[in-house]
């Protein structure tokens, strides 16, 4: 996509002008609240909604103007219906056999998708005679046997119960890897987007925020809305003050309390450098809090969730919480805010309590209060 | 649990039923299974004088399909009655939306088996149905995205059939639709036929005479031929404004109207183009209901009004002058359509639409006089489609599949 825009005829500008290149063979998904653009731009590839600028091409060959069939491309699991007096084979086998194709090349393709999905043995039965997993496989078969340049889906997993859904999802992503075509999947569940993906399109209002591998989304998210938006709970983050510590190096002043950065910590937030006495916005994972390290943040506790394999502590600290939005970084009302630390769950931790809560300052993040961008390496 | 009821005076016998037990549960009294396939549980609850069905999904689905359903009807689209939305009826247990069910309607395993009442050129008449349903939805902006015939239901109409869109899950309605918008849903459609048919075919359950590969393709070019007449710009030389009254009446004859015409002139002055904006089916219906109160199909209303005018040419004949409109037509329903279907005995009213009776009795009367070579009265006509047809024929307000070649939800 080069430049792709999405203008429509009453002036809604839903996608002003976005770049971005898919590798072949790459599970890409793009994700974003409602209505960030997202399905918009799947469209547009799709050949669904018309390309208003830019240029959309496939196997470097422009296809803005040409209809969905040309594009070679699938839109799939729009339906999981099977045909029950059909056998699996003819369930396949069918949309080919309307489109003209051969004979030998359909039972080719057919025995290739059965080998993939395992299938091969129950060919010759009927969706009665299988089992849910198998009927799901068979389905997947009706949709991959086109062997198209791109599979695109759109919130494929919406209608499906949660249960299914954590299902389908492996088996997506299982059988994406082994058929090695490339994907585009919307989905506005970050959950999905960072289980799924080889690389995460994080979209607002139509403008990429960042496009980069789950790991790295998580890790050094490149704007506080990539850094709030991923993640679950979501990222704490509250306003700061950039000191410089006795030893010279870089401290932050957060809640009325002072967090000084180890030398490797100062180093990955160098940027920092030249802002003391600067406000900023300071980000801390849940599971950055209440572990390994030697410096803390004191906080009292509203309530606690016990989860099983951890410990959800919703605390109070003595500052105000910021956050992204459209129009760039807002700060919350009151002196104090919520945060929320994920701790091991034998820890003995009850509403009322006082929490001198250790932060790891390796995994401490700095935003800019005005742009919102992260301030990283220098 | 929340339940939206729309007319709730009308379907209060909805909040009778044990509306937080899981549908597949429910041991109330006319509960039907509802064969097809189906990717959540559904079921017909048969009342004395309505009859619903009952589909469970999540709470967001369910939710969206009851919005969507109601403006599709509010568009004047056929589809089936929502009833009411049922959510919020606890932790793992999807929420429920309720339907009328569609009376006179035919599953399409019951219209293309050929087993009932037969209706010529079925292959015809269902390609007709379904590209006639789709550009009517696409007009109207709405991508259904998986059109299939288990999505679809049929009535009769007058040797033809109307198709009704049942199933919006997939649906999305938008301004108007893009190009590429549309291409796909046909695709998605032509695809879906080709499988529905085969898997009838497979299961011995297709009449002769349809191909279901040539039958499915064939929608494609139905679908792009209406499109085309519904949509298409006209161009003519400034002299030749009868084209206008030309293209009405072509749209008139495909059951459709004009509610909105746009002439503009070209470049050079000398030439006129003609666009038809807003487009709308039923025509003949809407004329047929306005003189007499009658609901009828499309086709129906067409076959109708046809007998309703040569009913007024025998009067102009009779009294030696023209009489308005609405005399002929309070004329005709009171002598020729009340008195035929006040003929049926009582024990055979309700097998089928009065509507489709009163077209049978037509085609019953044509049928006999092509036999005996002569012109056989209307009243013997009645009698003999009643004692011969109607009698024999099952009854349909309420028609269910046996139940074959059901599965079972994937979990």
């Amino acid at each position: 996509m080069v430049n792709l825009q999405k203008r429509y005829p009453n002036g809604f500008e839903a996608v002003p002008g976005l770049d971005l290149h898919i590798n072949d063979g790459e599970f890409l998904v793009l994700v974003g609240p409602s209505g960030c653009g997202k399905s918009t731009v799947l469209r547009m590839v799709a050949g669904l909604e018309d390309i208003s600028d830019g240029d959309m091409l496939i196997d470097d060959v422009r296809v803005n103007e040409m209809g969905p069939q040309q594009r070679d491309i699938a839109m799939v699991f729009q339906s999981y219906a099977l045909y029950p007096n059909m056998t699996v084979a003819e369930n396949i086998a069918f949309a080919m056999k309307l489109r003209k194709i051969d004979k030998e090349t359909i039972s080719a393709k057919v025995a290739e998708v059965a080998e993939l999905l395992e299938l091969t043995a129950v060919l010759d039965r009927k969706p009665g005679q299988l089992s849910g997993g198998q009927r799901q496989r068979v389905a997947m078969g009706r949709a991959i046997v086109r062997q198209p340049k791109l599979f695109l889906m759109d919130e494929p997993l919406s209608n499906l119960d949660a249960k299914l859904r954590v299902q389908t999802r492996a088996e997506i992503s299982k059988l994406q890897r082994r058929l090695g075509v490339t994907t585009m999947y919307v989905t506005h569940d970050q959950v999905e987007a960072m289980t799924m993906g080889d690389r995460v399109a994080v979209l607002r209002r139509g403008i990429l925020m960042q496009c980069a591998s789950p790991a790295e989304l998580y890790d050094t998210p490149d704007n506080l809305f990539v850094a709030q938006f991923i993640g679950s709970p979501s990222m704490n983050v509250v306003t700061g003050t950039v000191a410089e510590a006795a030893n010279g190096g870089i401290s932050l002043a957060v809640a009325g309390q002072t967090i000084n950065l180890s030398g490797e910590a100062a180093q990955r937030l160098a940027g920092l450098g030249g802002r003391t006495g600067s406000p900023i916005a300071v980000g801390i994972r849940p599971e950055a809090l209440g572990g390994d390290g030697d410096q803390h943040l004191d906080v009292s506790v509203d309530l606690v969730e016990m989860l099983g394999s951890e410990l959800l502590v919703h605390a109070t600290v003595a500052a105000p919480s910021v956050r992204s939005t459209d129009d760039g970084v807002e700060i919350g009302g009151g002196s104090e805010s919520t945060i929320i630390a994920k701790l091991d769950p034998r820890h003995r931790v009850k509403a009322g309590d006082r929490l001198s809560l250790s932060v790891d300052t390796l995994r401490l993040h700095a935003f800019d209060m005005e742009t919102g961008a992260a301030i990283g390496r220098a | 649990m929340r339940l939206q009821l729309a007319k709730p005076s009308e379907h209060s016998a909805v909040v009778a039923w044990p509306l937080d037990t899981a549908l597949d549960d429910w041991t109330i009294p006319g509960m039907q299974r509802v064969a097809g396939l189906h990717r959540h549980v559904v079921r017909m609850v048969e009342g004395r004088d309505t009859s619903y069905v009952v589909k469970e999904l999540p709470d967001d689905l369910a939710e969206r399909e009851w919005r969507l359903l109601r403006e599709l009807a509010d568009a004047g689209l056929p589809t089936v009655e929502v009833v009411g939305v049922v959510t919020a009826r606890g932790v793992d247990r999807d929420g429920l939306l309720v339907t009328r069910h569609l009376d006179y309607s035919l599953p399409y395993r019951v219209v293309l088996s050929g087993r009932r009442l037969q209706i010529p050129y079925l292959g015809e008449r269902l390609l007709d149905a379904l590209a006639g349903l789709l550009v009517r939805l696409h007009l109207a902006g709405f991508y259904w995205g998986d059109c299939s015939l288990s999505n679809t239901l049929f009535r009769r109409d007058a040797g033809a059939l109307s198709a009704y869109i049942i199933d919006v899950e997939t649906g999305e309605q938008h301004a108007s639709l893009s190009d590429g918008q549309r291409e796909l849903d046909l695709q998605i459609a032509t695809e879906n036929l080709a499988g529905g048919l085969l898997d009838l075919q497979a299961g011995g359950q297709l009449a002769d005479g349809i191909d279901p590969m040539e039958t499915a393709l064939a929608i494609e070019e139905r679908y792009a031929r209406l499109w085309e007449e519904l949509t298409g710009v006209d161009e003519f030389n400034s002299d030749e404004t009868y084209r206008v009254d030309q293209r009405l009446r072509r749209l008139h004859e495909l059951g459709f109207d004009a509610s909105e015409l746009e002439l503009v002139s070209t470049g050079d002055g000398d030439r006129l183009r003609l666009v038809p904006c807003v487009v709308e089916h039923g025509f003949h219906a809407h004329r047929l209901k306005s003189l007499t109160g009658l609901t009828a199909e499309e086709n129906q209303a067409r076959r109708l009004l046809n007998d309703m005018g040569r009913h007024g040419a025998r009067l102009e004949k009779r009294t030696g002058r023209k009489l308005p409109d609405a005399v002929v037509a309070a004329r005709w329903l009171d002598e020729r359509f009340e008195a035929a279907i006040e003929a049926i005995p009582s024990e055979l009213t309700g097998k089928l639409e009065p509507a489709e009776v009163y077209h049978q009795m037509l085609e019953h009367r044509w049928y006999l006089s092509e036999r005996v070579g002569h012109d056989v009265g209307f009243e013997e006509a009645v009698a003999s489609y009643v004692r011969d047809v109607l009698t024999t024929a099952p009854p349909e307000q309420v028609v269910r599949p046996t139940d074959t070649g059901v599965l079972p939800i994937i979990e």
